[in-house]
C-alpha cells in the first residue's frame, strides 16, 4: 500500500502546488479589493468570505455575489479568480485521472491488492504457475474438493478467463511471469499456510526456475513440475523436485501398461478420475500388429513402450529426417490412405495417431476405420476445447496431455498415498488386479470411489490415537458404520504404510499401530462417517465394543463410583 | 546547488519565520495579530507540505509529519477566526485571541521541528 500512496503523493506535487497558489490569489485579491455595503459605505470582505466565494466559484458550482452585492472592479477579479481556478482544477482532476490509468500504477495496484488477499488466506492453499488447460482443470478440480489454489501466469487473457470462472471459491490470479522469485514470493511462497508449488507453464526452463527457486527460498515445500524432454527431467531431479511429470511418458507408460495387464490399468483410471464419474469400461488393447503416426516426443514415448511389450510397430512420419527415424519408417503423414495401406494397416490391430495437429489425428483414425474397421485407436488430443469432436469419434483410447498431468497432480496433492498404492500395484500381476477391481465395484457400484488417506496421529484421528496407547485396535474393527456396528463400511483399505514399509490390501485382522497411513477407497460419504468414528470418543467405543455409555463429567464420576 | 534545495528550504524556513511574526505580540491583543499574516503562515506551509510529499526517507516521513501538525494547528486557528468573527458574534476579544495564538504558537513548534530536521539532514551531507 504503502507504494501506491508515495506514488500519488509524488506526483500530485505539482497540481496541488497548482491549486494552492490559485485559491491563495484568488482569496487575496478578494480581501483587498474593497467593496461597498448594501448602504453604499466602503467594505472589505473577510478571508472567511473570500474563501467561501472562491471555493464555490473554483468547483463551477456559484451562488453568487454574497454577502453584498460585488462593485465592478470585485467582479473584474471574480473573472480572472474564475479562470485561474477553474483551470487549476481542471489541470489537477486531469492529473489524477491520468496518475490512475496509468499501467504502473494500475499494475502497483493490482499487485498490492494480490498479495493482500494472500496474506489473507487463513488455510492451505498451493501455488499454480501457468493457467493454460492443465492449469485450470487442476485448479478447478482443487476448488471442488474446497481446496485453494493462487495462479500465477503470463498471459493477461487467462487471468482474465480465471476472474471470469465460476470456481465456488475465490481464486487470487495474478499476471505476472512466475518464473521471476519476488512474483513467486508475492503469491505466498514463503507463507506458513503454502502446501506446495505446482510449475506448470509450457516452458520447460520456466518450469525449471520455478523449481529451483522454490527449493531454495522454501526448502520443505514439495514442488511439482511439467517436464517434456529427458534433459529437463533430469536436471530438476538432480536438485531434489519432489515430482516430476512428462505427459508423453505417463501415456506411453499407461499404453504399456494397458497391453500387458489390462486389470491393472483399470485400477489406475478408476482410482485417478474424477469421483463420482461413471466408471470406465477395461480395455483390452490387442497384441499384433501397430501402426503409428507421428514419431515425435508421444510418439517415441509410445514406442518405446510398445516395443517393450513385444508388440510390433510400425512408425509414419512425414519428417523423418528430424524426428530420427529415417531408416526405419514409412514417409508421410498418415492422413490419406496410400501411406496407411503402405504401413499395412489392413493387418494391424491398433492405430496410434499422435501427432501434434488435432484435425491430422482426427483425419488419421477416421481414414484408418475405413481401411479397417476393427482397429484399436487410439489419438493424442492437444487441446482441451476440441473435447466434444474427440468424444464423437468414438476413440477407444484419448490421449489428454492437460487430463493426464491434472490428473496426477491432483493424486499427489490430494492423496500421497495414491502414487505409492499404484506403484506397489504394478509389482503385483493381473489376475490381483482384477480380484481388487472386482471388490471396489462390489463397494461403489457404477461410480467411480472416492479415495481418502487417514493419518493416524492426534490430529486427523484423536479418539482412536488415544485408545492405541491403552490396547490394540484390528483394522477390521473400525471398519464398522458408526450409525450400526453390524453393517461394515463400504470401503475398501487400499494400502498400509508403517514407517516406510507399505502394505497392499491389509486384511481385517491387522493390529494397527499409532502413526499408521492408511488408504482407503469407497462410496462417497464413507470418509465423513469414517471421521466422525475417529474423532469422537463416544462414537469409536460404540464401533468397537457396542457399548453406549453416557459421558460427561458427573456420568463417568458417577460411573466409576459403581 | 541544486535548485530544488533552495526552493525546499525557503519554504520550510518562511513557514518558521512567518509563523514566529504572527505568534509574537501581546498574547491576547487583537491589534498585535494580523490576520493577512495568519493567511500567509497557511499558505506558505500548506506549499511547504506538498513539497515534502513523496519522499519514503525516514527523514522525509518526520519532516512531513510536522508539516501536518503544523497545517492542522494554523487551520484550527483560522476556523476559531472565522467562527469568532462571523458564527458566534462575539468577535475577536481576548479569549478568542488568546487561543488563536496557542494554536498558532503549537504550530510554530512543529515548524521549529522541520527546520531543525532539516539542519540536521545537511550537516550530515558530506558534501
Amino acid at each position: 500500500m504503502d507504494r501506491i500512496i508515495f506514488l500519488f503523493l509524488r506526483r500530485m506535487r505539482a497540481p496541488l502546488l497548482v491549486l494552492i497558489a490559485a485559491y491563495t490569489i484568488a482569496v487575496l485579491g478578494l480581501v483587498l479589493i474593497p467593496g461597498v455595503d448594501a448602504e453604499g459605505r466602503p467594505w472589505h470582505m473577510g478571508f472567511f468570505h473570500a474563501f467561501y466565494v472562491i471555493s464555490y466559484t473554483a468547483t463551477t458550482i456559484g451562488f453568487g455575489e454574497v454577502p453584498h452585492a460585488f462593485t465592478d472592479a470585485q467582479r473584474m477579479w471574480t473573472i480572472v479568480s474564475i479562470y485561474l481556478s477553474v483551470i487549476a482544477w481542471l489541470y489537477a482532476i486531469g492529473k489524477i485521472l491520468t496518475l490512475l490509468q496509468e499501467p504502473a500504477f494500475k499494475r502497483a495496484v493490482i499487485e498490492q491488492a494480490f498479495a493482500r488477499s494472500i496474506r489473507r488466506l487463513r488455510e492451505p492453499f498451493y501455488i499454480i504457475c501457468g493457467y493454460g488447460d492443465t492449469g485450470s482443470l487442476l485448479v478447478r478440480a482443487l476448488a471442488q474438493r474446497n481446496i485453494r489454489a493462487v495462479v500465477i501466469d503470463r498471459n493477461p487473457d487467462r487471468i482474465d478467463d480465471l476472474e471470469l470462472e465460476d470456481m465456488g471459491m475465490y481464486v487470487p490470479g495474478l499476471c505476472a511471469d512466475a518464473s521471476v522469485s519476488a512474483y513467486l514470493t508475492l503469491a505466498g511462497l514463503l507463507s506458513r499456510h503454502c502446501r506446495g508449488i505446482v510449475a506448470l507453464t509450457d516452458d520447460d526452463d520456466a518450469n525449471l526456475k520455478i523449481a529451483i527457486t522454490s527449493k531454495l527460498l522454501h526448502r520443505e515445500l514439495p514442488v511439482i513440475c511439467r517436464a517434456e524432454t529427458r534433459d529437463v527431467q533430469d536436471n530438476m531431479a538432480s536438485f531434489g523436485t519432489d515430482h516430476i511429470i512428462n505427459p508423453f511418458d505417463t501415456f506411453g507408460d499407461r499404453l504399456g501398461l494397458a497391453l500387458h495387464s489390462p486389470g491393472t490399468h483399470l485400477l489406475y483410471e478408476w482410482l485417478t478420475s474424477v469421483p463420482n464419474m461413471p466408471l470406465s469400461e477395461p480395455l483390452y488393447p490387442p497384441h499384433g500388429k501397430w501402426v503409428l503416426c507421428g514419431y515425435g516426443r508421444f510418439g517415441k514415448a509410445v514406442h518405446e513402450s510398445l516395443v517393450g511389450e513385444g508388440v510390433e510397430a510400425v512408425i509414419v512420419e512425414a519428417d523423418p529426417q528430424r524426428t530420427g527415424c529415417a531408416d526405419r519408417c514409412i514417409i508421410g503423414r498418415g492422413t490419406e490412405a496410400i501411406t496407411l495401406q503402405a504401413a499395412g494397416i489392413e493387418e494391424a490391430v491398433g492405430i496410434v495417431a499422435g501427432t501434434d495437429n488435432d484435425a491430422n489425428n482426427l483425419s488419421i483414425v477416421m481414414t484408418a476405420a475405413e481401411l479397417n474397421p476393427k482397429l484399436f485407436m487410439v489419438a493424442r488430443q492437444n487441446r482441451h476445447d476440441n473435447d466434444a469432436i474427440f468424444k464423437a469419434a468414438r476413440l477407444n483410447l484419448v490421449m489428454h496431455r492437460s487430463e493426464i498431468i491434472a490428473e496426477d497432480i491432483l493424486a499427489q496433492l490430494t492423496t500421497p498415498l495414491l502414487p505409492v498404492f499404484l506403484q506397489q500395484a504394478r509389482q503385483q500381476n493381473n489376475a490381483w488386479a482384477n480380484e481388487v477391481i472386482s471388490r471396489i465395484s462390489a463397494v461403489t457400484g457404477e461410480v467411480v470411489p472416492e479415495v481418502w488417506t487417514l493419518t493416524l496421529d492426534a490430529q486427523q484421528a484423536p479418539a482412536l490415537w488415544q485408545t492405541l496407547a491403552m490396547h490394540d485396535v484390528h483394522l477390521g474393527e473400525i471398519l464398522r458404520d458408526p450409525r450400526d456396528r453390524d453393517y461394515p463400511l463400504s470401503c475398501i483399505p487400499l494400502l498400509l504404510l508403517r514407517g516406510k514399509d507399505p502394505r497392499l490390501m491389509p486384511g481385517e485382522d491387522v493390529v494397527l499401530r499409532s502413526g499408521d497411513r492408511l488408504l482407503f477407497c469407497g462410496r462417497s460419504g464413507v470418509a465423513e462417517r469414517m471421521s466422525r468414528v475417529m474423532y469422537n470418543g463416544n462414537v469409536l467405543r460404540y464401533v468397537l465394543s457396542g457399548e453406549e455409555r453416557p459421558d460427561g463429567w458427573i456420568w463417568r464420576v458417577m460411573k466409576s463410583a459403581e | 546547488m541544486n535548485l530544488e534545495k533552495v526552493v525546499f528550504g525557503f519554504f520550510i524556513i518562511l513557514a518558521l519565520t512567518l509563523n514566529f511574526g504572527f505568534f509574537i505580540g501581546e498574547f491576547d491583543n487583537p491589534d498585535h495579530h494580523n490576520v493577512y499574516e495568519l493567511f500567509a503562515v497557511i499558505v506558505v506551509n500548506l506549499i511547504a507540505t506538498v513539497l515534502k510529499f513523496g519522499d519514503r526517507t525516514q527523514m522525509g516521513a518526520l519532516l512531513l509529519a510536522s508539516s501536518l501538525v503544523a497545517d492542522l494547528q494554523l487551520l484550527a486557528a483560522a476556523v476559531v477566526w472565522g467562527y469568532a468573527q462571523h458564527v458566534s458574534g462575539t468577535g475577536l476579544d481576548s479569549m478568542v485571541m488568546g487561543s488563536i495564538v496557542s494554536l498558532a504558537g503549537g504550530a510554530m513548534l512543529a515548524n521549529i521541528v522541520s527546520v531543525v530536521l532539516l539542519i540536521i539532514e545537511t550537516v550530515n551531507l558530506r558534501r
